[in-house]
């Protein structure tokens, strides 16, 4: 069997629970927030910069609205000179231009923001991924008439959502690592799992929580990122 | 001859340095009213009028503007349009007319256009017309000092043959020739034309050389003068016509492949990359189809200028048939040929035709990258630019015996990695209804936004951030205070308060809501 290129988290409970032990390169994953609010929109559009900072080259960022704010995805190690950012008038729009950035085969990933895409349409994006080392991510989001957006068939090789959760608890006031829920609803050749996670550091990376038992809270997080 | 425009009554110069003098280079009609002249020193113009604006000369620039309107007067006016040289002959421009005044109503009727023309460009301008160029030049910087009825409204026209009468009363630096000689021929108490061109002319020629007597000859016409005219550059374009009209998308591609090498190769001897490319398609009802494609390099790359464009050909409506086809560039850029670079491998991936095709597609203003602003206002520390070719980093380039230079550490990056910022931002904030804060720098135990209430469990801040007095004086007081807060379902929001809860002029202790942390 041919060798596909994977980009692997770096946390081994995440890896080894994929089928490839790692996001296949040439293919299209799907990612939803775990509701409408504005919460957790950011904490996947964060996933997806943190999974974009890690892969090579530029990259195609597609919006339909601009309230990307720059300085917080470089906090995710996207730098600003990395993106390009075009916007979409319309749904169908937004797929071509994915579609065109992925047949580029110069862009380390593209990604889009999309309402509704049908299964021809993300059939169409695998397609155009395939053979090239372009990772798609499609950030669904929710319609406004309520629904599961990962509900609809896709061709997507994995779909996940995340959720924000409550952040590490310091032993002072203040805000601790953010973590987030994730769950991976749907793979290929694999079981569906969860994981609650600490949010991306500025090289992208997700870790393993502190054990709330066995830690003293700056050490063992530290740690584990290390390690 | 050109004089910048002032609106108000201040006077106004252009400096120039010269040698180690500054002069003035030129004045505005209020100066000229004060008694300021060009060739003064400045120092003895801000001596004679306090408050005087004094500007530095932009000789360059006056030169590509004045080329600039040479181009447009060779394309309206007359063929033969030259520059004149600027050291001897000062800045202005000559047009041959012959033969060409009575398309403009005759020679005045041409003067006068030609002169509102450029007062709507906001240039004082002053015209002769005579028989050869060196008494035109005389004429339109001198007639006026003549004080002779040949000059009226800046324009003055000297009737055929009657050019020698007409330069016999001006002074010697009419003549274009050099300083020295106008001096000497001073103190030997020559001050016209009419008494140079008395004298005898072999000790003349002895005396000051052969420049002064050609320079005199070519002003009364014994001697000719040929002008060096500016060549309006040329668009390129390419023209295919057919016998039998064409309709179909297959046909229009066939002969876009063909005529697109030969635009390139027309580029390629022009040195240039297309910006911008048009076709058009020359329909037999007389409505003409355009298609312009932009790129956002200069390119010649044919395979690329003929993708973008066959893409599009469904827009061209070929209605009864397609009688021409014209590829014209409307916009091109000075392009060399390119090296190849050594590692053909680890080149970072050439995203021009990514770009164009995008842009193409849904607009070059649809298209962008975010870059660091230096600002502390969140929502001014990004800026669109274009997507290709980033501005460089602005690095000030400092003095050899700069304090600085002494600080090893390099430029630190305008956006902080840890300072809290959220991954989206609200176009403009929204206010928060309920919300329980103690003042002056706690954050909020509760808000509603959006119809829902928010219990906060942790928060950190104030961040403080105040407004840019230094660019807007309306900021001055301006203060807002930054709360990163977590709900009790885990979002984490960015949130702010107009105010610093102490003075009341930095804000009216409004909450609002401006971003979501991830």
């Amino acid at each position: 069997m041919r060798r596909r290129p994977v980009l692997p988290f770096g946390v081994g409970a995440v890896d080894s629970r994929l089928a490839s032990t790692g996001l296949r390169l040439d293919s299209l994953h799907e990612i939803a927030a775990a509701s409408p609010g504005m919460g957790d929109d950011a904490a996947a559009t964060l996933f997806m910069a943190g999974i974009a900072a890690r892969a090579w080259g530029p990259v195609l960022w597609v919006v339909r609205r601009r309230d990307l704010f720059a300085p917080g995805l470089y906090q995710a190690g996207l730098a600003p000179e990395r993106i390009l950012y075009a916007e979409a008038s319309d749904d169908a729009e937004l797929l071509a231009l994915m579609e065109e950035g992925l047949r580029h085969r110069g862009l380390g990933a593209v990604i889009g923001e999309v309402r509704r895409a049908s299964m021809p349409n993300t059939r169409r994006l695998q397609l155009a991924a395939e053979g090239g080392k372009t990772i798609a991510l499609l950030l669904k989001r929710h319609a406004r008439e309520g629904g599961n957006p990962l509900a609809v068939p896709s061709a997507a090789i994995t779909r996940w959502r995340i959720a924000a959760a409550p952040s590490t608890p310091l032993p002072v006031e203040g805000v601790g690592c953010p973590r987030w829920r994730i769950d991976l609803v749907r793979q290929r050749g694999g079981e569906p799992h969860s994981w609650i996670l600490e949010a991306c550091d500025e090289t992208g990376r997700l870790a393993l929580p502190a054990r709330l038992a066995d830690r003293s809270a700056a050490a063992g997080s530290a740690h584990r990122r290390a390690a | 001859m050109r004089q910048p425009l002032t609106d108000g009554e201040a006077p106004l110069v252009t400096s120039i340095r010269e040698g180690n003098k500054i002069l003035i280079a030129a004045v505005s009609p209020a100066a000229r009213a004060l008694g300021l002249q060009p060739g003064m020193a400045v120092t003895q113009a801000r001596a004679q009028v306090p408050g005087l604006d004094i500007r530095s000369a932009d000789t360059e620039g006056d030169r590509a503007d004045l080329k600039r309107l040479a181009i447009a007067a060779a394309r309206h006016w007359s063929p033969i349009v030259a520059l004149s040289e600027p050291e001897r002959e000062g800045e202005g421009l000559f047009i041959d007319i012959t033969g060409t005044a009575h398309l403009f109503g005759g020679e005045e009727a041409m003067a006068r256009r030609i002169l509102r023309l450029l007062a709507r460009l906001g240039v004082t301008g002053r015209i002769a017309v005579a028989d050869t160029a060196g008494a035109a030049w005389a004429l339109a910087r001198y007639a006026r000092l003549s004080g002779d009825r040949l000059c009226r409204d800046g324009i003055a026209i000297c009737p055929p043959m009657a050019h020698p009468a007409a330069l016999a009363t001006l002074p010697i630096a009419a003549l274009r020739c050099d300083a020295g000689a106008i001096e000497l021929l001073k103190r030997l108490g020559v001050d016209t034309i009419g008494q140079l061109v008395a004298m005898p002319r072999a000790p003349l020629a002895r005396r000051f050389g052969t420049k002064l007597v050609a320079r005199l000859d070519q002003a009364i016409g014994r001697i000719g003068e040929p002008l060096d005219p500016v060549i309006p550059p040329e668009t390129i374009a390419i023209v295919q016509r057919f016998a039998e009209p064409i309709a179909t998308a297959e046909a229009i591609e066939h002969w876009l492949a063909y005529l697109m090498p030969r635009l390139v190769t027309a580029l390629t001897e022009a040195g240039l990359g297309a910006r911008v490319v048009e076709l058009v398609a020359d329909r037999i009802d007389g409505v003409p189809q355009r298609l312009r494609i932009g790129l956002a390099r200069p390119s010649r790359d044919t395979a690329h200028l003929l993708r973008l464009i066959v893409r599009r050909i469904e827009e061209i409506a070929p209605g009864f048939g397609i009688d021409a086809l014209t590829l014209r560039v409307r916009r091109a850029d000075p392009l060399g040929p390119e090296h190849f670079e050594e590692r053909l491998e680890d080149r970072p991936p050439n995203l021009a035709p990514l770009v164009d095709t995008l842009a193409n597609r849904i607009g070059e203003t649809r298209l962008w990258r975010a870059w660091p602003v230096e600002s502390e206002v969140p929502e001014r520390s990004v800026e669109a630019v274009p997507p290709l070719d980033p501005p460089a980093q602005p690095s000030a380039r400092l003095k050899l015996d700069d304090v600085r230079q002494l600080d090893p550490s390099p430029d630190l990056h305008p956006w902080h990695h840890r300072w809290p910022r959220p991954v989206r931002l609200l176009r403009r904030p929204e206010l928060l209804d309920h919300v329980l804060a103690e003042l002056p720098d706690q954050p909020p135990r509760r808000f509603t936004w959006r119809g829902k209430t928010h219990m906060v469990v942790r928060a950190d801040g104030p961040e403080r951030v105040r407004g840019e007095w230094w660019k807007r004086a309306s900021e001055q007081h301006n203060v807002r205070d930054y709360f990163r807060v977590e709900d009790e379902a885990g979002q984490r929001f960015w949130l702010f308060r107009r105010g610093d809860g102490e003075r009341s002029e930095s804000g009216d202790l409004s909450w609002f809501m401006h971003g979501a942390f991830g």
